[in-house]
């Protein structure tokens, strides 16, 4: 089948493209099981090397290709021609200035990443047999969802909060400290709570869901924030809830 | 150009180098992280089924047996010192990747739980151990995160996304790398006392591979070009379970959760090739299985799969043919639990739920056994004797110590990179308190931006996309699981003339210098096209078959000619280079030595190479 790309172009290095523009191309032979990664290679290896995006793994591991396709964010290697239709429309994702083309600068993404200390911290001394801290796999299941995230920032910049203010964290960030948060091993779960409760915290979360079906790694990133909220006010102890509980 | 001044530059940051930047800068030292993808995109973060320690926690288990496992593995060639090293403190690498939070999957006594892999077994190859540390099938995933985080704790420094294109070699020394910055394309030189490279492999030199389009073998191509001889390059895994066309991962947990190999006349063929480890036989051997049932007509369709089967009912039926306990037994969600990511895979890019039906699967190129030489602190070295270049460091995938000899097994490469990342790190925060700054040259990338405007200019009729698919075919055809001197010839041909026209014909559409992946791309595929020649040419040189390296025209391997390691050099123009190989660095055998000077009689030594049996 013939499929048509509508792509959304700018190069700030080049006058005359400066300014964002659609161009379009067709692509013969497509298989609707082809990924659309696949298909923006061939428009770059075949018809216009200047065509720029990120990618590496191309198995929806590395989170690098982020993109709005058809209006919907999604990694362009986890998505088919059969999802898709003949007729794909791909731009950079929202709510980050625009390198060039479908890149976008990641940094205001991974500073708010760094601010909710999304690291381990216990300071007890370690066991004195010198081995592994010990945790229930029950334990363990409880931060399970949200340990598979890959910082591909589908779910942020899905988000009309995150759209409407950049210094909401976002729900990447939120998901990266309930990672923490929850680990039963870990001590500074209330710090990063108290980060959280600030204004441009959970709270700017609207509950308006769009992060939840963007997230290529299918987590539950609205529950794991109504999580964290309810930590907030309520402890950690709480454990986790119900999705049903935060509708 | 910018000059950037840090004690120690780290080229990479997958798990060798977040692990080498954690330990060097805990050392004191003053680091900087330069790598061409944000860190967490680095492709340890595909590692699925596990990282081998000897923990324990399941089966009783010992280092010394780990480290039988990867010397017989390797097929011999691995250096024993190296690989009792890499089984020692994987344990406690393990550990204390624990203690960085890493969240492993737990047994009922709240341990680290474990699963078994291909070749892991217990006393010197008795049966199958449950070695694996596993979180999930996401276990690289959860190394990379885990390290990164600590990263961030620890305020390392991070230059994200500037790919290092050249080093600087001042008087026999390294005194940094040059980098171009990829949001501006402006070029900038890192003067480091130390340089330590853990920049990856090079799997993107064939058709069908595992590995990341960023996965071109960037680090080992410069130091190729800047004098430092590559070991053992014609060792190249090919992994015996990628997606069908694909190349994707199946990891080798689905075997070790009982999954099977099955033909197409319903027949578990690899009860022929290795009786007792079976399925889970090492890679280099399952890969070569696939070859020969495909060629005699066992291929599912007759095209070249076989049907990876992990469906309880399959399972469960060969567990009570092999006698084991009924608690052993798996049902749908177990499968769910323990394979998710793999399940997402299939049922998203295949339409295929491995529940319900068997997977497609064929080998994939995976894992350079080979790469920059180095001791087992990563120092890099330059010549069969272990000359060490002041300033220079290697580990990972791109390094070859060589703790994977012929060939390299399953969960190993983690182990690897936690190990001789952290050696490195530590080894490089003591050099850099005694080391002086080597002064810059003046010209300091002068040379490679020359290269680079050439290249950005180029107006030729050869994309780069088009050359590198030529390139990927004539590996797989001629330089993949099997060998013959007519194919390899014919490999070392086919790049030639591709190089020809790399070099005198190129066509660069993109003009600009920000974020022009046009011009890194091409870049990219030079390396590329330097690591495919010398494992072409190594693999030519070296008449035997060893593990991975499968000559048809040498079926056996020949210890008395051949147990070496391999070393290349390249000399000469970038388009007209120059290579040296030769095979007389000696294989560290000092483990059965130790053997036969304690008497033990023939039959009870454990390390003396033998002929591989599983």
């Amino acid at each position: 089948m013939d499929v048509t790309f509508r792509i959304r172009r700018q190069n700030p290095d080049l006058p005359d493209l400066v300014k964002p523009y659609w161009q379009e191309f067709v692509l013969k032979d497509v298989d609707p099981t082809d990924r659309v990664l696949e298909m923006l290679h061939r428009i770059k290896w075949e018809q216009d090397g200047s065509l720029s995006l990120r990618r590496s793994c191309a198995h929806g591991v590395c989170g690098s290709d982020a993109m709005r396709i058809n209006g919907v964010n999604r990694l362009a290697c986890k998505i088919l021609i059969r999802d898709v239709g003949e007729k794909v429309q791909v731009e950079p994702i929202l709510g980050l200035p625009v390198v060039k083309d479908l890149i976008v600068d990641m940094t205001p993404f991974f500073d708010h990443y760094k601010q909710v200390m999304p690291f381990f911290v216990n300071e007890d001394p370690l066991p004195e047999d010198g081995r592994e801290r010990l945790q229930t796999q029950a334990d363990r299941e409880q931060f399970d969802d949200t340990t598979k995230c890959i910082l591909c920032a589908c779910c942020t910049t899905s988000c009309p909060s995150f759209w409407a203010n950049g210094h909401y964290v976002g729900p990447a960030a939120i998901v990266g400290a309930h990672r923490f948060i929850f680990d039963s091993r870990d001590q500074a779960g209330q710090e990063r709570l108290d980060i959280l409760s600030e204004p441009n915290g959970v709270w700017r979360c609207r509950t308006i869901f769009n992060c939840t079906p963007a997230c290529p790694r299918d987590i539950e990133v609205t529950k794991a924030i109504g999580e964290v909220k309810l930590a907030i006010r309520k402890g950690t102890n709480v454990g986790i809830i119900e999705t049903s509980a935060i509708h | 150009m910018q000059i950037h001044k840090h004690d120690a530059i780290i080229i990479g940051a997958g798990g060798a180098g977040l692990m080498a930047a954690l330990y060097a800068s805990k050392g004191g030292a003053d680091v900087a992280v330069v790598s061409k993808l944000y860190p967490t995109r680095s492709h340890t973060g595909t590692a699925q089924g596990g990282i081998g320690a000897a923990l324990g926690n399941l089966d009783e288990d010992k280092p010394i047996y780990h480290t039988y496992d990867t010397v017989k593995g390797g097929d011999y060639l691995a250096d024993q010192h190296a690989a009792k090293i890499l089984a020692e403190n994987a344990v406690e690498a393990v550990i204390e990747l624990e203690h960085m939070g890493l969240p492993f999957d737990r047994t009922s006594a709240k341990r680290i739980s474990q699963r078994r892999f291909g070749g892991h077994t217990r006393n010197f190859g008795e049966e199958l151990v449950r070695r694996a540390c596993h979180a999930a099938d996401r276990t690289g995933h959860m190394i990379l995160q885990t390290l990164y985080q600590q990263c961030i704790k620890n305020e390392v420094n991070f230059y994200d996304e500037f790919q290092v294109v050249d080093m600087i070699v001042v008087d026999g020394s390294v005194a940094g790398v040059v980098a171009i910055e990829l949001g501006t394309g402006a070029f900038h030189i890192f003067h480091g006392k130390a340089s330590f490279f853990a920049s990856g492999g090079w799997g993107r030199c064939w058709s069908v591979t595992s590995n990341a389009h960023s996965l071109t073998g960037d680090g080992a191509a410069i130091a190729l070009r800047r004098g430092v001889p590559l070991q053992d390059m014609e060792f190249f895994q090919f992994h015996p379970t990628g997606i069908y066309r694909m190349g994707i991962l199946i990891t080798e947990g689905v075997r070790g959760e009982g999954g099977v190999l099955i033909n197409s006349v319903g027949e578990r063929f690899m009860e022929r090739y290795a009786p007792s480890a079976k399925d889970l036989a090492s890679r280099d051997v399952v890969s070569r299985a696939i070859y020969l049932e495909t060629r005699a007509g066992r291929s599912i369709k007759n095209r070249g799969y076989m049907h990876l089967d992990v469906r309880p009912q399959t399972v469960n039926r060969y567990f009570a043919e092999e006698g084991r306990d009924r608690a052993d037994f798996i049902d749908e969600s177990t499968v769910e639990r323990k394979l998710p990511d793999i399940l997402d895979f299939c049922r998203t890019y295949l339409g295929v739920d491995p529940v319900k039906e068997p997977m497609p699967v064929q080998p994939t190129a995976h894992y350079a056994m080979g790469g920059i030489p180095t001791n087992v602190d990563a120092e890099v070295v330059v010549d069969a004797a272990g000359l060490v270049i002041p300033g220079a460091y290697a580990a990972g995938e791109t390094a070859c110590v060589s703790v994977h000899g012929a060939n390299r097994l399953g969960t190993n490469s983690l182990v690897d990179l936690v190990v001789f990342g952290r050696r490195g790190g530590m080894k490089m925060a003591e050099y850099v308190k005694g080391a002086d700054w080597a002064p810059l040259p003046n010209d300091a990338g002068a040379e490679i931006e020359a290269e680079f405007e050439r290249m950005r200019q180029s107006a030729g009729a050869s994309r780069p996309g088009e050359l590198r698919q030529q390139m990927q075919e004539t590996m797989m055809e001629n330089v993949g699981v099997f060998r013959t001197e007519e194919t390899l010839q014919q490999g070392i041909e086919d790049l030639a003339a591709l190089r020809e026209r790399f070099y005198k014909d190129l066509q660069i559409d993109d003009k600009s210098r920000v974020f022009n992946t046009d011009l890194m791309e091409a870049w990219e595929l030079g390396c590329l096209l330097d690591l495919a020649d010398v494992t072409a040419r190594t693999a030519l040189e070296r008449k035997e078959s060893r593990g991975a390296h499968s000559r048809e025209d040498y079926k056996t391997r020949d210890d008395e000619n051949w147990l070496a390691h391999s070393l290349i050099y390249q000399s000469g123009a970038l388009s007209e280079p120059a290579y040296e190989a030769h095979f007389d660095k000696k294989v560290d055998l000092s483990l059965w030595e130790e053997e036969v000077e304690q008497g033990l009689p023939e039959e009870q030594q454990k390390f003396r190479p033998v002929e591989r049996v599983y």
